[in-house]
C-alpha cells in the first residue's frame, strides 16, 4: 500500500513522520493544489517568492484559485494574467520597483482574461488574519483600518467597542488558507524548515493553513535541523510536501543563495504593458518551458553567476549543549 | 528635484527616531539622515528587518539580501506592525497617488471603488503606517490630478474631513505632519488640520504650486524657501543611489498612473 495514502486518510499526525514527503514541483502541485483552493504565497514579501511553484500552477491550468498574501511583487500579477485566479486577498498587488501590475489592472478594470474579486487588506491585517487562523480563533482586533475605505464594501472587516476600554476597534476575521507555500532555504525530508531573513507572514500563514508545501534550495539531514532548532520556522509535522527546487524563487532573492534579479522585474513591467506582450512573456518563460531546469537555461549561467552570493557572511554557531 | 526631496525628508528624521522606512526616496532619506544629523536613528522594515546602520549595498527593495546583512533583528511582519500599533514607532514615510486637503491618501481606486477608472496596487503597509505611527511624512508628485479637494477613496487616513475626525473614528493621535512634494513642503494647521504651504523649492513659483493644487490652498504665516541640498548631502545620496534609479530617472515617484 502506498504509504502516502495512509496519511491522506489519517488524522494521526505521528503518521506524517512516516510518509515520503519529498516531491518534484510538478508532482506536488498536481497532488496538493486543487481547483478552487485558497493559497497563501509570497509570504516573505519581496524575498523568497515561490515563482517556480506559481509557474507550474499556470502550466497545469489550475482554476478558480484564491491568492492570499501581503504584497505581491510581480508574482500575483503573472498568475492573474494566466486566468487561473478568481479572487485576490492582499494588501498590494503590483511590481515593487516599477509600480502597477498591468494584469491586475486589466482583470479588475476590464475583466481580461477574466473578472476577479479583490478583498483589500493592509499588510498588518493580512498578518492578523493569518495570526487569528494560527491561533484558532475567529478574529483579532486592531487600531488600524478605522476610517479607511477598506471598512466598507464587500470587505469582511467589522467594528466593535472594546468591552474593557470602550475604545473603537476594527476586527480582522481569521484566514485559514487551503494551502500555504513556504519558500525557504532548507528543510529535512520531514519538512522541518530552516528560514533566515525577514519572514514577513510566513510562519503565521504556515500555522494557519490546512496544507503546507515547503520549497527549498536544499534538502538537508535532520541532524542539520536538530543542531539549530531556533532557525526552524515551520515544524515538519505540519508539512505535507517538501520540494527541492534550487533557484526556485528566482528572480526574487533568497538570503545565502542568490540576489534579486532586478532586470527581470523591469523587463516584465514593460513586456506586460499590453495583453499580447504578456502572452509572449507567458509563453517564453512559463508555457514553453517544461520545468525549472529549462527556465534556468533561459536565464543563463552567466546571469546566475552574477546573482550568486559574493560576500559570504556566516553566522557564528551557538552552543545548544547541556 | 528628487534629491532635494530626499534631503527635505531626511530633515524630518530626528536622532532619537524609530523610523518606518519604506523604500525609494524615504530609504535614501533615512540613509542620508544616518550619515548626517541622526546617527542614532533606527530603521524598521515591514518584511521584518530592523537595522541601525545603512545597508552595505544598493537596495532596490527592502527584501534585498544586503538589507539583511548587518541587521540587528530579523523577525516577522507581525512583530514590526505590533511595534507600530504599540506606539513604539515615532516616524513613518509613505507616498500616494492622490492626496487631499486633509492629508488623506488614495493608492487603491482612482475614481473611487464604485466607478474605478484605475485600479492601483493598494495599501501595502501604507494604511497601517498612516493610522499608527506618531508622525507621518508623505512624499508626493505635485500635480493637479494628484492634489484633490477630496480623495474618492481613503486608503491611508490623514485627518479625514478635518478637526477631530481621527478621534471620532477611533484612530490614535498622529496623522501627517508634512507633505514633501516636487514643488514644496506643506504642513497642517493645528486645529482645522487643513494642509498649508510651508516652503517652496528653489526654482518653483507660487503660481506653479497653486496651479497644481486642486483646491484653494492655505498659506502658512511665513513661507520659506526650501533649503537646497549641500554638496556633501548630494554625495551621500549618490553613493546609495549610484545609478540614479530613484533620484535621476523618471521612476522615483511613479507609483501608479501609467
Amino acid at each position: 500500500m502506498d504509504i502516502r495514502l495512509i496519511r491522506c486518510h489519517s488524522q494521526y499526525s505521528f503518521l506524517r513522520t512516516l510518509e515520503q514527503k519529498v516531491f518534484s514541483t510538478k508532482e506536488a502541485v498536481s497532488r496538493f493544489i486543487e481547483d478552487g483552493d485558497s493559497i497563501a504565497m509570497g509570504t516573505a514579501l519581496e524575498t523568497a517568492i515561490p515563482f517556480a511553484i506559481g509557474h507550474e500552477i499556470i502550466r497545469q491550468g489550475k482554476k478558480d484559485l484564491t491568492l492570499v498574501g501581503p504584497i505581491s511583487d510581480m508574482f500575483f500579477d503573472q498568475l492573474i494574467g494566466s486566468g487561473c485566479v478568481k479572487k485576490v486577498i492582499a494588501a498590494w498587488v503590483g511590481n515593487v520597483i516599477m509600480g502597477v501590475g498591468y494584469n491586475m489592472r486589466r482583470a479588475f478594470e476590464t475583466g481580461v482574461p477574466r473578472k476577479i474579486e479583490v478583498e483589500d487588506h493592509t499588510n498588518f491585517t493580512i498578518s492578523l488574519a493569518f495570526y487569528a487562523g494560527a491561533l484558532g480563533i475567529p478574529f483579532v482586533p486592531t487600531k488600524s483600518l478605522l476610517g479607511t475605505g477598506m471598512m466598507s464594501g464587500e470587505n469582511p472587516f467589522k467594528q466593535m467597542e472594546c468591552p474593557f476600554t470602550r475604545e473603537r476597534l476594527a476586527l480582522v476575521p481569521a484566514v485559514k488558507p487551503d494551502v500555504a507555500i513556504v519558500q525557504a532555504q532548507r528543510a529535512d525530508e520531514e519538512g522541518n524548515t530552516h528560514f533566515w531573513g525577514g519572514s514577513g507572514v510566513t510562519k503565521e500563514a504556515g500555522l494557519a493553513a490546512r496544507k503546507v508545501m515547503v520549497v527549498v534550495e536544499e534538502v538537508v539531514s535532520k541532524k542539520v535541523i536538530r543542531k539549530d532548532p531556533n532557525r526552524t520556522l515551520i515544524p515538519g509535522f505540519l508539512v505535507d510536501a517538501v520540494i527541492p527546487e534550487p533557484w526556485g524563487a528566482h528572480p526574487s532573492p533568497v538570503p545565502g543563495y542568490y540576489n534579486r534579479d532586478h532586470e527581470q522585474y523591469i523587463a516584465y513591467h514593460h513586456e506586460s504593458r499590453d495583453r499580447d506582450g504578456y502572452l509572449k512573456w507567458l509563453h517564453k518563460w512559463v508555457l514553453d518551458v517544461k520545468d525549472r531546469k529549462e527556465y534556468l537555461n533561459l536565464v543563463g549561467e552567466e546571469r546566475m553567476r552574477s546573482l550568486s552570493v559574493k560576500k559570504h557572511r556566516k553566522s557564528i554557531p551557538v552552543d545548544y549543549g547541556f | 528635484m528628487q534629491e532635494l526631496m530626499v534631503v527635505a525628508g531626511s530633515r524630518e528624521i530626528h536622532d532619537d527616531d524609530v523610523v518606518f522606512v519604506g523604500m525609494r526616496l524615504p530609504l535614501l532619506a533615512f540613509q542620508l539622515a544616518k550619515e548626517t544629523h541622526a546617527p542614532h536613528a533606527i530603521g524598521i522594515f515591514e518584511n521584518g528587518i530592523l537595522r541601525d546602520e545603512p545597508a552595505d549595498g544598493i537596495l532596490f527593495t527592502m527584501g534585498d539580501n544586503p538589507n539583511l546583512e548587518g541587521a540587528t533583528w530579523a523577525t516577522s511582519m507581525l512583530d514590526i506592525m505590533s511595534l507600530l500599533q504599540n506606539g513604539k514607532v515615532s516616524l513613518g514615510f509613505i507616498g500616494g497617488a492622490e492626496v487631499d486637503r486633509f492629508g488623506n491618501l488614495n493608492t487603491t481606486y482612482i475614481g473611487g471603488k464604485e466607478r474605478t477608472q484605475v485600479r492601483l496596487p493598494g495599501s501595502g503597509g501604507g494604511s497601517d503606517i498612516a493610522s499608527l505611527s506618531k508622525r507621518l511624512v508623505i512624499l508626493m508628485n505635485h500635480e493637479k490630478r494628484r492634489f484633490l479637494e477630496k480623495v474618492s477613496y481613503i486608503t491611508s487616513p490623514g485627518y479625514g474631513n478635518g478637526g477631530d475626525w481621527r478621534k471620532k473614528n477611533g484612530l490614535r493621535d498622529g496623522g501627517p505632519s508634512a507633505v514633501i512634494t516636487t514643488k514644496g513642503v506643506l504642513r497642517f494647521d493645528g486645529d482645522t488640520k487643513e494642509m498649508m504651504l510651508d516652503s517652496i523649492h528653489p526654482g518653483i513659483t507660487m503660481e506653479e504650486i497653486l496651479e497644481n493644487t486642486g483646491w484653494d490652498l492655505r498659506m502658512a504665516p511665513k513661507i520659506e524657501k526650501t533649503k537646497s541640498p549641500t554638496r556633501s548631502e548630494l554625495r551621500i545620496i549618490r553613493k546609495y543611489d549610484v545609478h540614479g534609479f530613484w533620484t535621476r530617472g523618471d521612476l522615483s515617484l511613479q507609483s501608479t498612473f501609467d
